[in-house]
């Protein structure tokens, strides 16, 4: 048994369905975007689909599948090619800085995104 | 005259590994990959190989063959040659010890984290472990692998990981006594792979099932051990 403090469950299991969850709920949302884009979207439009209740929660909720989503997928990356076995204690380091780069910027994303969501 | 590249690396004579041009003389005929390095072991005998069996069952000869793991002696030239050039690696990912020879510690030591053998706690009966021919059937296209180290010589989550991802060889013996009916270990075989790496390295790519020389697919039983981690979680 191998673990990973890091990792966003500390087990595969959660850390994979998490990951397939949130690309469901992605893909829908990025399709209803697409769908709305392609036919046709004006200002008033576009403000008016966004003060719906229920499109802030699918937004919020993509906002946070992208955030699970990015965690799972950059620690899978940064495991890989920043390890102590390829760099020795660098790795260990660079890996952590990066993942907690990455944090952060999913954290700022999703204050940001709540912000425009309720805000305007 | 085919043209082979060979790798070579002599941890003795040489300061790194470089690539050796022979021309082989190969009669017309259509040989296996491993006749082609006999022919060549014959004029230079430095040139250090694994074989045995010569035919597909011992799993000695895995190679990296013009990009593509394989067996060689069951490799014809045929299906691999591309405008008469043949470029022969060992299998990568691995530590080479000489030339075509590679260290494959690493990949034993993931195989016996599986503890590939059948633990039943039960008392013996008076006769064997009796399984019905359905139970037996779901062991078929798994006892078949011959540990060659082709698939997972061939995956990039061993390369980076081959201290913690089990591996597709690894796993897919895992399957094996997992869907055995006469093992009793499931559980605790299961709590030992539920980690962020042991199972969940694969992201399903299937170089495994591209290169395994016996038709195995080691990403389906990978999946079929997810779905047994997740049902008995869920």
């Amino acid at each position: 048994m191998v673990t990973a403090v890091t990792s966003l469950g500390r087990s595969g299991l959660y850390d994979w369905l998490m990951q397939r969850i949130s690309a469901v709920v992605l893909l829908a949302y990025f399709l209803l975007i697409a769908w709305v884009l392609l036919a046709g979207v004006d200002y008033a439009s576009w403000k008016a689909l966004y003060s719906q209740t229920w499109m802030r929660i699918f937004s919020l909720m993509a906002l946070l599948s992208l955030g699970v989503h990015a965690w799972v997928g950059i620690w899978g990356v940064l495991t890989d090619y920043f390890t102590e076995r390829l760099m020795g204690q660098t790795g260990n380091v660079l890996r952590f800085v990066l993942q907690m780069l990455c944090g952060l910027t999913m954290f700022t994303y999703l204050v940001w995104g709540i912000q425009i969501l309720w805000g305007y | 005259m085919l043209q082979v590249s060979l790798y070579r690396y002599n941890p003795e004579t040489d300061q790194e590994p470089w690539m050796q041009d022979v021309d082989v003389d190969t009669g017309g005929k259509d040989l296996m990959v491993l006749d082609v390095l006999e022919l060549i072991k014959a004029k230079d005998t430095t040139l250090a190989f694994r074989r045995s069996c010569r035919e597909g069952v011992c799993g000695s000869d895995g190679l990296n063959m013009n990009g593509k793991n394989g067996l060689a002696c069951v490799t014809p030239m045929s299906e691999t040659v591309k405008n008469n050039k043949l470029v022969i690696r060992p299998l990568p990912g691995l530590p080479v010890v000489r030339d075509l020879v590679v260290d494959m510690s690493m990949f034993y030591a993931q195989y016996e984290k599986v503890q590939p053998y059948l633990q039943n706690n039960a008392p013996a009966p008076a006769i064997e472990r009796l399984q019905s021919p359905e139970e037996r059937e779901k062991l078929d296209g798994l006892y078949e692998c011959i540990l060659c180290a082709c698939c997972s010589s061939s995956c990039p989550s061993f390369w980076w990981n081959p201290d913690r991802f089990i591996g597709p060889a690894g796993l897919l013996q895992s399957y094996r006594f997992l869907a055995d009916s006469r093992d009793t270990a499931t559980e605790e075989r299961l709590d030992k792979l539920d980690d962020p790496f042991s199972v969940f390295r694969c992201h399903g790519i299937q170089n495994c099932v591209n290169v395994c020389p016996k038709g195995l697919n080691p990403t389906r039983a990978i999946g079929h051990i997810r779905n047994m981690l997740l049902s008995r979680a869920i």
